[in-house]
């Protein structure tokens, strides 16, 4: 009994992979894939929920009362109350579909920000955020009147929510920070900020797009009023995105696009709105991709959170635990309690040289700035390679990658 | 795809050893080329007179293939008139680019062939023309001030 229990917690690689058809395509009988932060591949249960949608019931949702729209709508509303019940929401109507994280950040700008932020106010950020948890603050402090300021990144590569008291002031309405980075692998302890946050009353949006795929999340546990994450990310598809708020806060919100499905009551000069969540789902939606991001959902609670954290944190442990050995390669981001995200660079080579070096060994890695433009400044360098892992890479594409980073050195090495 | 096809020799020791680094004291014109996706950049000055690159400079950072492309660019278009370096590019985006073109070769590409090989690495072309981009933004602009 105690045997099965151990063989049941782990995940089993070689099975999960099997889910993934993009693996077994013969262009990519090579490819080992190591860029799932940027997107993660799809497995067939995904795919197949989107092609059932397309070929046997494809209509719109809400709207009609034939049996074929039915089923799209008990599709979508079903997918919606599984995503509540995988984040800890209190009500299936706290989660609002968008495009993605991206979007989900700017309803909040737009919808809470544009009304509710005055001159003099301050909105909290960290110097770690990707670009779409920066840039539209930085378009609603110019709007309003607001300030921006920045919880530090230190050179180990994590914040110093040790200054967090000083930060946060009366006047902070908003704290906005990311769960997990996209660069650095780091994990934030968004519920000491959080807590700090609501002491002087300051609203906090998480943003999760690196940290849903990687671990369990409670929105409710860490008292989240905001909290965002992209499909694509976590076995999804492209073009799904979710913004989770407090009833109370997405009621008192204004809505970001006006027309049609959001409205309540309809007169020639004004209108009023529906209720949560579709007064924030104007026009017709992306049915399928809400479908499928129901189906990924399902495919990860199958396979177990606490499982593909285990073997994440496995995977990076491996990784860093070699890469520490090579006095010519450097790893960005902090050494433990991290996400299997390793951005690195190899002493002399530039990262995209690094990248393209690589993918001729059929080794799928990221090089640039990640969007994050304030590490790269912090860190006082120009671009990073980053090699990202997830639930269908094994320790033997760690060997590779390892291997390859070897190979890489020794083959520039004439001129470095 | 072989890799060698893009890291000749020619390239890596430009970047190993970048010719033309700096600025050009009294240069007329400045311009920046910068790739939003990856952060290279290069910062080149010219001093354009009577139609001709009298001289050019450049610094930036990056990977091989834009710096290199940039220090065999200055290398390449110092000296010649305004007209055959915008033929020159034209050249120079269909070599790295792998197009077919029928217009004539007017130069001898020499050196500059050797990023032929980038070819079979559409990533990377934008690495390739990045200088060149900003060499010929920089000189339009500076055309424009005389309405040509
Ligand atoms: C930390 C983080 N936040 C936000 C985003 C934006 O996600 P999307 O592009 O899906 O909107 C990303 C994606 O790269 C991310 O890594």
């Amino acid at each position: 009994m105690a045997i099965a229990e151990s063989i049941e917690d782990k995940l089993d690689v070689v099975q999960v992979r099997k889910h993934f058809p993009i693996f077994s395509y013969p262009e990519n009988a090579e490819l080992i894939y190591l860029d799932s932060a940027a997107t993660t591949q799809r497995p067939t249960k995904v795919l197949d929920a989107i092609r059932h949608f397309n070929e046997e019931y494809n209509s719109n949702i809400h709207r009609s009362a034939y049996k074929l729209a039915e089923k799209a709508t008990a599709g979508y509303e079903c997918a919606r109350l599984l995503i509540a019940q995988f984040i800890g929401a209190a009500h299936s109507h706290e989660i609002i579909f968008t495009r993605g994280a991206t979007e989900a950040i700017n309803f909040v700008m737009r919808g809470w920000g544009e009304k509710f932020l005055k001159p003099g106010d301050e909105i909290l950020l960290s110097e770690m955020e990707h670009h779409s948890n920066l840039v539209p603050w930085q378009v609603a402090a110019q709007k309003s009147g607001a300030k921006l300021q920045f919880i530090p990144l230190d050179d180990s590569g994590e914040l110093e929510l040790g200054k967090l008291d000083d930060l946060l002031t009366e006047r902070t309405r908003l704290v906005a920070v990311t769960h997990a980075s996209n660069v650095l692998g780091t994990r934030v302890d968004v519920k000491r900020i959080i807590d700090a946050a609501h002491e002087m009353k300051a609203l906090v949006l998480v943003d999760g797009a690196q940290h849903v795929p990687h671990s369990p999340v409670n929105v409710q546990d860490l008292d989240a009023d905001f909290y965002v994450f992209s499909g694509h990310k976590m076995l999804g598809p492209m073009g799904i995105g979710i913004l989770y708020g407090k009833e109370a806060l997405l009621d008192a919100m204004d809505p970001v696009l006006y027309g049609g499905s959001m409205i309540d009551d309809v007169g020639y000069y004004e209108s009023t709105w529906a209720k949560l969540p579709w007064k924030f789902e104007a026009g017709t939606q992306n049915i399928p991709a809400v479908i499928g991001l129901g189906a990924a959902i399902e495919l990860l609670e199958e396979w177990g959170m606490r499982r593909i954290e285990k073997h994440d944190r496995m995977l990076t442990g491996y990784v860093l635990q070699q890469l520490e050995q090579l006095d010519f390669v450097t790893v960005f981001g902090p050494k433990e309690h991290r996400n299997p995200v390793i951005s690195f660079a190899i002493q002399g080579i530039h990262a995209h040289d690094i990248a393209t070096f690589f993918d001729s060994r059929n080794i799928a890695i990221r090089s640039g700035h990640h969007c994050a433009k304030l590490i790269m400044k912090k860190l006082n360098i120009s671009a990073t390679a980053r090699a990202s892992f997830y639930l269908y890479n094994t320790t033997e594409h760690v060997d590779l990658f390892v291997d390859a980073i070897h190979k890489a050195r020794g083959y520039f090495a004439r001129w470095i | 795809m072989d890799l060698d096809d893009l890291y000749q020799e020619i390239i890596l020791e430009h970047y190993k050893e970048p010719k033309n680094q700096g600025t050009v004291a009294d240069a007329n014109v400045h311009v920046e080329g910068r790739n939003p996706f990856c952060g290279d950049e290069i910062r080149l000055t010219m001093l354009v007179k009577d139609g001709r690159i009298v001289d050019v400079k450049f610094t930036g950072s990056g990977c091989a293939i834009s710096q290199s492309s940039a220090s065999l660019m200055t290398e390449h278009i110092k000296g010649k008139t305004v007209d055959e370096v915008k033929e020159l590019f034209k050249e120079f985006g269909h070599l790295v680019r792998g197009e077919e073109h029928t217009h004539e070769h007017i130069h001898d590409m020499d050196e500059l062939s050797a990023f032929q090989g980038v070819s079979a690495f559409p990533t990377r072309v934008k690495c390739a023309m990045l200088a060149w981009n900003a060499m010929k933004e920089g000189i339009e602009k500076e055309l424009e001030k005389y309405g040509e």
